[in-house]
């Protein structure tokens, strides 16, 4: 079902090879195709027919390029459509106003709101600086108070108390006027969950948006959101004047559709997303991945960005050096690659961000083998001897021996790994040529019992 | 029009249909099928409306198909089911004949009814004392306001409840359980920080020593990603199962009605590393369809044991497929 939508339109353009031109009837099928994976990625129903009409609008005259397939040659124009739609750059709050700054947050129970106004709170204290007041206006749910309250704790920032007694209007205009006297450049104000038809609730966020007059209005929108997203993106949008959206739980394995059908309704900028629970996870929205995302063709891009980020740049020098002098990469590479990739949150991150045919593939494993699998795989390097690590065609059946008894494994395993280090060595002689995508087509035949 | 599937509906199969409301009153049960139909009234009003107009071509073609297919697909029933109910449609179009309007409903409404028909398995918490559920879900499901509305529908049967805050993550999930329990006026197991296995484990102990008849275990809401906490999960699963070894004699996944076609890859990943048995379908007062389960009937079947379509305490209550279909249609 996760089919990469790039693979699935190179079935269905078989039988246009050669064609030089992407016409009414060659795409016709395509599209279908395309319609599919959007619907499969839950982006709402009216979002996807207008989207096709305006792929096929774009794509019909469009040259095949020689280098392309006519299927490769529509994904761009899918993409680059889909990444328009969601956005050009990244834009970040507006705070340009006589402080405090009103950042009032609105959305359906359960989107992310509280844990989304305690990030943000970090996000704004430590990256720009500025003294944030938090406020919790649900006064409905059971501890909604209390759990605001910790999180302020946990991000550092200002809580201002308030008790379910109390109306929301007064809770919050009493947080500003506290805010005003004690210096704060920001509040960032929580509201109860609501439904978008429920018409009191409605009327009352409404009432709170008027007597606050926030510079910042942001829709929190849970990215698993199904065909539904529009709609209640639409009452949102009609009862409050939105300034933009935050996308909750990208962490999880949604495609994520419904970021496509919010930012079609509302039009207002997806400002930020959030991934996991820490109060660091709080991110700039990437309309281009989203794009990627959507369409099941991974994000490599979020991958490449977080390798650097955990990657020892020193170290990363010296490898490349070696790899470029033609110098074998030996198992002490390898140790340290599977060391590097740990520090990159582990397989599961890592495949996360792979492209739907090797996440698949990846996904047959049952949950947590991978990260089982490494703990042996460096259990079984630091049973040997240094100079084994630096030339492994050193070890034969007797070293073998010894390197299994001091790991506790079978012999078999070593084999396993040696082979699985040879085919690395041959990936990493791929990679000195060829670049990334011999590298994501070489990442198969590193995992046992993947798809070969 | 649609007045004449509601009683063909009502006549057909209400009275053996609805095992669990034979144990109420018939007008407490009236008043629930009420309340379900005003939960759902909104889906109904956006489905209705277009659904006439569809029938109204008194013929099944291909047009008629189409408009369909959109609508199904608009209630996040997912493509695999949608063309599963369109070919079951189609069948029943050939074999007899439907001509009006009413006919091509009855036979579209009684494939979802077959549908879902399987997954209609009320939840029984006899047999074992205490009977453990553990619930579990992704984050903001809803699955400690389920746990309150769960524990004021087992009190009403006359059960014992004690409650396990086996959140010990999100901050103020374990006062958020005990405002529940003062609510209910149940005991509520918690202890400060620590491990949910522990909590767990401690209120299973608790409720064998005062002989009570029903264990609520809540934990902490989490994504299938996240592998260390499906582990962490899997290890209260196991741990409930050091406390009694017949337990945990159900396992709950509460989901999101508003939930896309991600709700597949939920059941399924919950489902591997601590045995769903059942499913509670939670904020089907929206304008969600909830139509996601028939995605689930054919993908990964579980059972529905409750859906909830409110606010109020009262408005989690075991599924009936046909009342449900019934609800959206007609």
């Amino acid at each position: 079902m996760l089919d990469n939508l790039t693979q699935r339109l190179a079935k269905v353009m078989k039988t246009l090879r050669g064609e030089a031109r992407l016409t009414e009837e060659n795409i016709a099928d395509a599209l279908r195709e395309v319609r599919m994976a959007l619907l499969e990625a839950d982006v709402a129903l009216p979002v996807v027919k207008e989207f096709i009409a305006a792929v096929k609008e774009k794509a019909l005259g469009e040259e095949v390029i020689a280098s392309l397939t006519p299927g490769q040659a529509l994904v761009g124009v899918v993409h680059g459509e889909l990444t328009r739609l969601m956005g050009a750059a990244h834009e970040g709050l507006n705070l340009a106003t006589q402080p405090p700054a009103v950042v009032l947050m609105a959305g359906l129970q359960g989107a992310g709101k509280t844990t989304t106004v305690g990030k943000l709170g970090k996000y704004l204290k430590e990256n720009l600086k500025k003294k944030v007041l938090v406020v919790s206006c649900d006064v409905y749910r059971p501890a909604a108070i209390q759990q605001l309250q910790t999180v302020a704790e946990q991000a550092g920032v200002e809580f201002f108390p308030s008790t379910t007694a109390e109306k929301p209007e007064a809770i919050a205009l009493a947080a500003v006027d506290w805010a005003r006297r004690h210096y704060c450049d920001v509040v960032l104000v929580d509201t109860a969950g609501r439904l978008a038809v429920d018409a009191a609730m409605m009327a009352e966020i409404k009432a709170l948006h008027g007597a606050l007059n926030p510079i910042e209005t942001l829709f929190v929108v849970d990215a698993m959101l199904g065909q539904d997203a529009v709609n209640t993106a639409r009452a949102f949008n009609e009862t409050l004047p939105l300034t933009g959206v935050v996308l909750t739980k990208l962490d999880g394995d949604a495609r994520g559709g419904a970021a496509l059908s919010v930012r079609h309704v509302t039009g207002k900028p997806i400002k930020f997303s959030g991934v996991g629970e820490k109060l660091s996870g709080l991110e700039a929205f990437h309309p281009e991945r989203m794009a990627s995302r959507i369409l099941g063709m991974g994000d490599v891009l979020s991958l490449i960005e977080e390798a650097k980020k955990g990657l020892d740049e020193e170290k990363a020098m010296a490898f490349a050096k070696k790899l470029k002098s033609g110098k074998g990469f030996d198992l002490n590479d390898f140790k340290e690659q599977i060391g590097q990739m740990r520090k990159m949150g582990g397989m599961a991150a890592l495949m996360d961000k792979m492209p739907a045919q090797i996440a698949q593939a990846a996904g047959q494993l049952p949950a947590g083998t991978e990260d089982k699998m490494i703990r042996r795989v460096e259990g079984i390097i630091n049973s040997m001897t240094p100079a084994e690590r630096a030339k492994p065609e050193l070890i034969k059946a007797s070293r073998k021996r010894r390197i299994a008894m001091g790991a506790g494994v079978q012999v078999q395993e070593v084999n396993r790994l040696l082979n699985q280090f040879e085919q690395t060595q041959k990936m990493m002689k791929q990679f000195t040529k060829g670049g990334i995508g011999k590298l994501m087509r070489g990442m198969k035949g590193m995992l046992p019992g993947m798809g070969r | 029009m649609f007045g004449f599937l509601k009683k063909k509906g009502g006549e057909a199969v209400s009275p053996p249909a609805d095992p669990a409301a034979t144990t109420e009153t018939p007008e407490q049960s009236l008043s629930w099928r009420e309340r379900l139909f005003g939960g759902l009234a909104r889906t109904r009003a956006q489905l209705g409306g277009k659904l006439k107009t569809i029938f109204s071509r008194g013929k099944v073609d291909d047009e008629l198909l189409e408009e369909l297919e959109t609508l199904l697909l608009t209630s996040d029933v997912g493509l695999e089911a949608t063309q599963h109910l369109l070919d079951a449609l189609k069948a029943r179009a050939k074999k007899d004949k439907l001509e009006t309007p009413e006919a091509i409903q009855e036979a579209l409404s009684q494939a979802l009814a077959e549908l879902l028909a399987p997954l209609e398995q009320p939840l029984s918490v006899d047999g074992h004392q205490p009977y453990v559920i553990m619930i579990a879900g992704v984050n903001g499901a809803g699955k400690t306001t389920s746990i309150g509305k769960l524990a004021k529908y087992f009190q009403s049967q006359g059960k014992s409840v004690l409650l396990a805050a086996g959140d010990t993550f999100r901050a103020a999930a374990r006062e958020q359980l005990m405002t529940w329990g003062e609510r209910n006026n149940v005991t509520v197991i918690a202890q400060d920080g620590g491990d949910p296995a522990a909590v767990v484990f401690d209120a299973i102990s608790a409720a064998k020593a005062r002989s009570i008849d029903v264990v609520l275990a809540d934990t902490a809401g989490r994504l299938p990603t996240q592998l260390h906490l499906m582990e962490e999960i899997a290890k209260v699963r196991r741990v409930i199962q050091k406390a009694d070894a017949s337990a945990p004699h159900e396992v709950l996944l509460v989901l999101d009605a508003n939930i896309g076609q991600n709700a597949l890859a939920q059941v399924k990943a919950f489902d591997k590393s601590i045995h769903v048995t059942g499913l509670v379908l939670t904020k089907l007062d929206g304008t969600a369809k909830g139509g996601v389960i028939a995605a689930i009937a054919r993908q990964c079947p579980k059972p529905i044991r409750f859906i909830g379509v409110g606010e109020g305490i009262d408005d989690l209550r075991p599924f009936v497929a046909r009342d449900f279909v019934d609800a959206i249609f007609a």
